[in-house]
């Protein structure tokens, strides 16, 4: 069993940032994240005040840094494309130490690089403040669609069930001397993707049936009312609003 | 007598797919009881189960819960009545937390705010598990989470609990505990399982389903002694385990 409490992305809290409603968070963490992808990316000095007002946020959330920095590795691919774009891109060429780097190229790979790092730290902020139970009911109360409330819900409910029933299959597989060495071992592999199918499309209609009996009638009962108040929404506002004076001077020069 | 909280008549049914699963089944169950439901794999015990809070429509012959009978227009009222804990709680309990779990069945019933707060704490108390509330399932251990997904059950204050193999997969610890909260409860108990001895400590009566048909009838020590019928059914008494040597709980 998983210990502690929560999920692994979330940092267990009481910071004003971890008590704000999850749909202030939402609506905080989506205008932030379009205000700074409009920013033109010649204006170096807008992104280096973002990254400050980001990191007031999560001062104020008392994540530490560095457990986010961990996190942020799933930001690599991106800049991996980031780092190739100076090298294949066209145009101008500048000298940059040994390299000749088209200077198109470097900016694009800039403003990818900058513009990414900055949403992924504030998905991330997001996800370490916030219970996942929580960002459900935030998106509910943003008039996302039930079905894919749902379907987040149960997806949230059943990873660990399911990656749990992988991980017996696994042993089981090895348990009888099986290792996946080669492309031979690929159609026993397929076999435990298609059976693992079937168990969890089986789970899911015994699932369905334990709901049914609880008197489920195609739509979950909300049952906690988180509403905000307006001084909550003037804290949760204050990140936008200076995200929005930044990029407005951004633009105007 | 009173009306029978569970009176089953004739009850037949076979599959879309042609396989008959029950034959005219009989069954009464009265307020207070504690009854077992026996039978060997295969038997038809689980398609039983399903008609008695109408997931699955009868063939033929009919279900009647306390005098309503079980059929679409009264299907709320038979689900509230009518409380199944499945086997795998895992499959029952599916909410991010054990409140929202327990919330889910009344909350359905249309029970809100600090009501239903309080049918949550509630039935939660009758299993012991308060203390869990905010706790997501799957970080439960297995006899928890079935203590767990009774309590989903006894949150809508059912008139009869049944239960699909309430001692499977739970340690001797878990299991007499589970025993320990079944007994304290005042409700009427219908018990599928496999498990002999806890039918014989639990459950004064028991039935054996055999076949799609009711087969045997009667105090639970009665059946399980008659060793002629539970040969014919392939129910068998663990190793050691000898009711005749053992005084009536």
């Amino acid at each position: 069993m998983g210990a502690g409490h929560g999920h692994h992305l979330h940092f267990h809290g009481h910071s004003p940032v971890h008590r704000m409603p999850a749909h202030l968070k939402l609506v905080s963490l989506l205008s932030f994240v379009v205000l700074v992808v409009a920013t033109p990316r010649e204006q170096f000095w807008a992104f280096g005040i973002y990254a400050l007002l980001l990191a007031a946020v999560i001062a104020v959330s008392g994540v530490p840094f560095g457990y986010l920095g961990r996190r942020m590795v799933v930001e690599v691919p991106f800049v991996v494309f980031a780092a190739l774009m100076p090298f294949v891109a066209t145009g101008p060429r500048i000298d940059v130490g040994p390299f000749r780097l088209s200077e198109a190229g470097l900016l694009a790979a800039w403003g990818l690089l900058a513009k990414g790092t900055l949403g992924v730290l504030a998905s991330l902020t997001l996800g370490a403040t916030t219970e996942p139970r929580d960002l459900l009911l935030g998106l509910e109360r943003l008039r996302l669609p039930q079905q894919l409330v749902q379907i987040m819900g149960f997806m949230m409910r059943y990873l660990e069930v399911v990656t749990g029933e992988l991980k017996r299959m696994r042993i089981a597989r090895e348990s009888r001397g099986f290792t996946a060495t080669s492309v031979r071992a690929w159609p026993a592999l397929a076999s435990t993707a298609g059976a693992l199918f079937i168990r969890s499309y089986e789970r899911g209609e015994r699932i369905h049936l334990a709901m049914l009996s609880r008197g489920y009638d195609g739509r979950l009962p909300m049952a906690h009312d988180a509403t905000a108040t307006p001084a909550q929404w003037a804290q949760a506002g204050i990140l936008p609003a200076l995200t929005l004076v930044t990029m407005a001077l951004a633009v105007a020069r | 007598m009173s009306t029978p909280v569970l009176d089953v008549r004739g009850l037949a049914y076979a599959y879309p797919d042609g396989h008959q699963a029950l034959f005219g089944v009989n069954l009464h169950v009265h307020q207070g009881e504690r009854v077992a439901l026996l039978g060997p794999n295969g038997a038809g015990k689980t398609t039983f189960v399903l008609h008695l809070n109408g997931i699955l429509a009868p063939g033929a012959g009919s279900v009647e819960v306390s005098g309503l009978p079980v059929s679409k227009e009264n299907l709320m009222e038979i689900r509230r009545r009518v409380g199944v804990v499945f086997q795998d709680p895992d499959d029952q309990l599916f909410m991010p937390s054990v409140r929202d779990d327990v919330a889910f069945g009344p909350a359905n019933l249309g029970v809100r705010g600090a009501a239903l707060e309080a049918r949550v704490v509630e039935a939660l108390d009758r299993v012991g598990m308060v203390d869990f509330i905010d706790r997501p399932p799957h970080h439960l251990s297995f006899g928890q989470r079935r203590r767990v997904a009774v309590a989903t059950v006894l949150a809508m204050q059912p008139e009869v609990l049944v239960l699909d193999e309430p001692s499977s997969n739970l340690d001797p610890a878990s299991r007499r505990e589970l025993a320990d909260i079944l007994r304290s409860l005042e409700v009427t108990v219908l018990m599928v399982t496999h498990d002999l001895p806890y039918a014989y400590e639990l459950c004064p009566r028991s039935v054996v389903l055999s076949d799609g048909v009711v087969v045997a009838d009667g105090p639970t020590r009665d059946v399980l002694t008659d060793d002629g019928l539970m040969a014919a059914h392939r129910l068998e008494l663990p190793f050691g385990f000898d009711p005749r040597t053992i005084p009536a709980p």
